[in-house]
């Protein structure tokens, strides 16, 4: 029994905490004898179990397998995805990967994509939003009636329509996080409260048209036309990522902390290259870059940044995680929670105003039907966690590409809406599946 | 081997709480010196976890008079102890799952460059504490999840240090841990006191004790039931304290005869 527990432990002594025989404390009897005591150097010596990613290109290669191993597929189901959905369909339609279908793609996934923006800070925290779809339709039918009815200035009426989907938002989240009833019930009220007082605020003939050449009316449908437009932002937007890279990972090798090999930031920057470059491209070979596109990845780019770059996307990660550490760790729950609701509010009311421009008019129908199911899956879709504390705002344009792609390529083959919605509906589900086993293969590997 | 300073870093002085009828702690006495570990043992019920919270400031007394260094400190709530330097782990350890050790480390008290968080710093830092403490983690950028039981304690105890309290109080922290992570945690305890903090130890565990303690400050019904020197007392006699069984017909009867002669 003695043998066999001392030549593991000796076989361990390097793995196991060495800083033991330094510390003058330790009793010399646990020493074993025939173990050479580490010298004072080795004990600076890099654990086998760290996980020390090896400098350079092969180390990020191995770190790259290993996820993979460990069940953190990251984006890479969504793209393979994508990429199956556009083999099936161009294979169906050769029109489906032409310049003019794709830039249809891409303003129309805007309006849906705004929306999922706002839902993924609510997925965050580990709740749910059900109103988004009816806030939405409020937010239309305030800029109608008061730029159209009203006469009212219409850049005063779309920061109204905003305004009011923050406030509605901050309402839900009052009631949730302040009086303490479940987000599911109060956002589910508020799904119909809100369509109710929609079609109030419509009246009795139920559709407002709003001037195409209208502020509104623009968002969809105005294209920058020079081709500088497309090119300069995909420029603008690979030299942004790679200075910005570059310097952190300057500013972390100053601090002696581990930074990316510049091999890894010279392929990222170069997939980016040429995916932005593509993108542009396309764009130009139709109408140009379209106004919803560019306003979509400041969206994008910026909610990013508050996620992950400030102390106020910090906590929503923290509230997601373990509401009892935040609360611990100083962090006023209530105000958080409130205002990550009030969010989802405004995106659900930016998102409002570009389907109102899509129609060019704000309509009884507005919000309804499958909307709050595409914005939740496009979030889902694109890898934002249900349970909470994971994913990221970029997931929402990989999710809704998913599903709007699938429209269009459904649209273009005459297929009817039962046969999209099942369609849909089992994408979902696979990506639901995708994410179950994946959290298991994480958790074998012992990360959830 | 243990320097003790000449005034406790914190004094409970009769320190007295009741929760409606029930009278949790009567008159305690307790004293923590800088450099010293003290054991806060007791049976289930005895009082350990009220008198703790009275400490972080989560219950505040009804009597008594809590000594910081020397002088008498209203305890009122959690920010009135830490803004002392009081820094508590508990047995649940607070942490979040989803978030990296640094962000955990930081959490609340994230280091900002211009509002924008300075991760680099953030991690230059958690490294540097995480070395003086001899803590070994797989990396500082992994997710708490994928961290075993005894290394999400050290991290939680490690966020504990971080804003350089002097009194450090953990609640049962090996409670639930394996032989291996029993032994790097309490190491750590040792480097503790080793860098002058005081530290106030709750276990069930009399062998953790005996390891790591230089007093044992035995709880009994709420009361004190004997300060012990680590070294000169037996592990039985530190057990009879907990469980009572000095409250045997001998014990009584002195105590009659102590009566008697007042």
């Amino acid at each position: 029994m003695s043998t066999d527990k001392t030549s593991p432990a000796v076989g361990k002594t390097p793995a196991a905490p060495a800083d033991t025989a330094p510390s003058d404390t330790a009793p010399a009897d646990t020493a074993p004898v025939d173990a050479p005591a580490p010298a004072p150097a080795a004990v600076t010596a890099v654990d086998p179990r760290l996980l020390v990613r090896e400098q350079g290109f092969a180390g990020y290669l191995g770190e790259f397998k290993r996820k993979m191993r460990a069940g953190d597929l990251g984006s890479i189901p969504v793209v393979i995805g994508l990429l199956v959905i556009c083999v099936i369909f161009q294979g169906l339609n050769e029109n489906f990967l032409s310049a003019g279908n794709l830039s249809n793609i891409a303003v129309s996934m805007v309006a849906t994509g705004m929306m999922a923006v706002g839902i993924i800070f609510v997925l965050l925290l580990g709740e749910i939003d059900l109103s988004v779809g009816s806030v939405s339709g409020v937010s239309g039918a305030i800029v109608a009636v008061l730029s159209v009815t009203n006469g009212i200035n219409e850049w005063l009426a779309i920061v109204a329509a905003i305004t009011g989907g923050a406030l509605i938002g901050a309402i839900h989240g009052f009631f949730f996080a302040r009086i303490g009833a479940p987000a599911f019930a109060v956002t589910l009220s508020g799904l119909l409260f809100w369509q109710g007082f929609m079609l109030q605020l419509l009246g009795s003939n139920g559709t407002i048209n709003l001037d195409s050449d209208g502020l509104v009316g623009q968002l969809t449908t105005y294209y920058f036309s020079d081709v500088a437009a497309a090119y300069g932002l995909a420029l603008v937007a690979v030299v942004a990522f790679f200075l910005s890279s570059f310097t952190d990972s300057r500013r972390r090798e100053a601090a002696g902390v581990p930074s990316r090999p510049l091999s890894e930031i010279a392929l990222r920057t170069g997939l980016l290259a040429v995916i932005a470059f593509a993108a542009a491209a396309t764009f130009n070979q139709y109408k140009g870059l379209p106004l919803a596109v560019l306003l979509f990845l400041v969206v994008l780019v910026a909610s990013d940044f508050v996620l992950r770059r400030t102390a106020y996307g910090r906590k929503i990660f923290a509230l997601g995680g373990s509401v009892e550490a935040s609360r611990r760790a100083g962090i006023n729950v209530t105000a958080v929670r409130i205002s990550v609701f009030a969010i989802a509010g405004t995106f659900a009311a930016v998102g409002g105003l570009f389907w109102a421009s899509k129609i060019a008019a704000a309509n009884q129908s507005a919000g309804a039907g499958d909307l709050l199911m595409n914005v939740i899956a496009a979030a889902v879709i694109g890898g934002t966690s249900l349970f909470g504390g994971r994913g990221r705002t970029w997931n929402a344009l990989l999710g809704v590409m998913v599903i709007t792609s699938i429209q269009y390529g459904l649209a273009l083959e005459g297929i009817a809406t039962p046969i999209q919605y099942m369609i849909t509906g089992g994408v979902l589900l696979a990506t639901v599946v995708i994410d179950s086993v994946t959290r298991k293969t994480q958790k074998t590997a012992g990360r959830a | 081997m243990v320097h003790v300073s000449a005034t406790p870093v914190l004094a409970l002085r009769g320190v007295s709480k009741r929760f409606g009828a029930v009278q949790a702690l009567t008159d305690v006495e307790l004293e923590v010196h800088a450099g010293e570990v003290v054991a806060l043992v007791g049976d289930n019920g005895a009082g350990k976890s009220t008198l703790v919270k009275t400490i972080a400031g989560v219950h505040p007394i009804d009597d008594g008079v809590i000594e910081w260094e020397g002088s008498a400190v209203q305890i009122n709530k959690p920010h009135d102890a830490q803004n002392l330097g009081i820094a508590t782990v508990y047995q649940d350890l607070a942490l979040c799952d989803n978030i990296d050790v640094v962000g955990n480390l930081y959490l609340g008290r994230e280091i900002r460059k211009r509002g924008i968080l300075d991760e680099v710093e953030m991690e230059r830092r958690a490294r540097e504490l995480l070395t003086t403490l001899s803590i070994r983690i797989p990396s500082v950028r992994i997710p708490i999840a994928s961290l075993s039981g005894g290394q999400r304690q050290t991290v939680a105890i490690a966020r504990s240090m971080l804003g350089e309290p002097k009194l450090v109080i953990l609640d049962e922290p090996t409670a639930a841990l394996g032989v291996e992570q029993t032994a790097q945690v309490l190491d750590l305890v040792e480097r503790l006191r080793d860098r002058g903090h005081a530290v106030i130890l709750i276990s069930h565990n009399m062998a953790d004790v005996k390891a790591v303690a230089d007093k044992v400050a035995v709880l009994r019904l709420g009361r004190n039931n004997g300060v012990f020197d680590v070294k000169s007392t037996s592990q039985e006699e530190i057990i009879s304290a907990i469980t009572g069984a000095t409250d045997n017909a001998v014990t009584r009867r002195a105590a009659r005869n102590v009566e008697a002669q007042k």
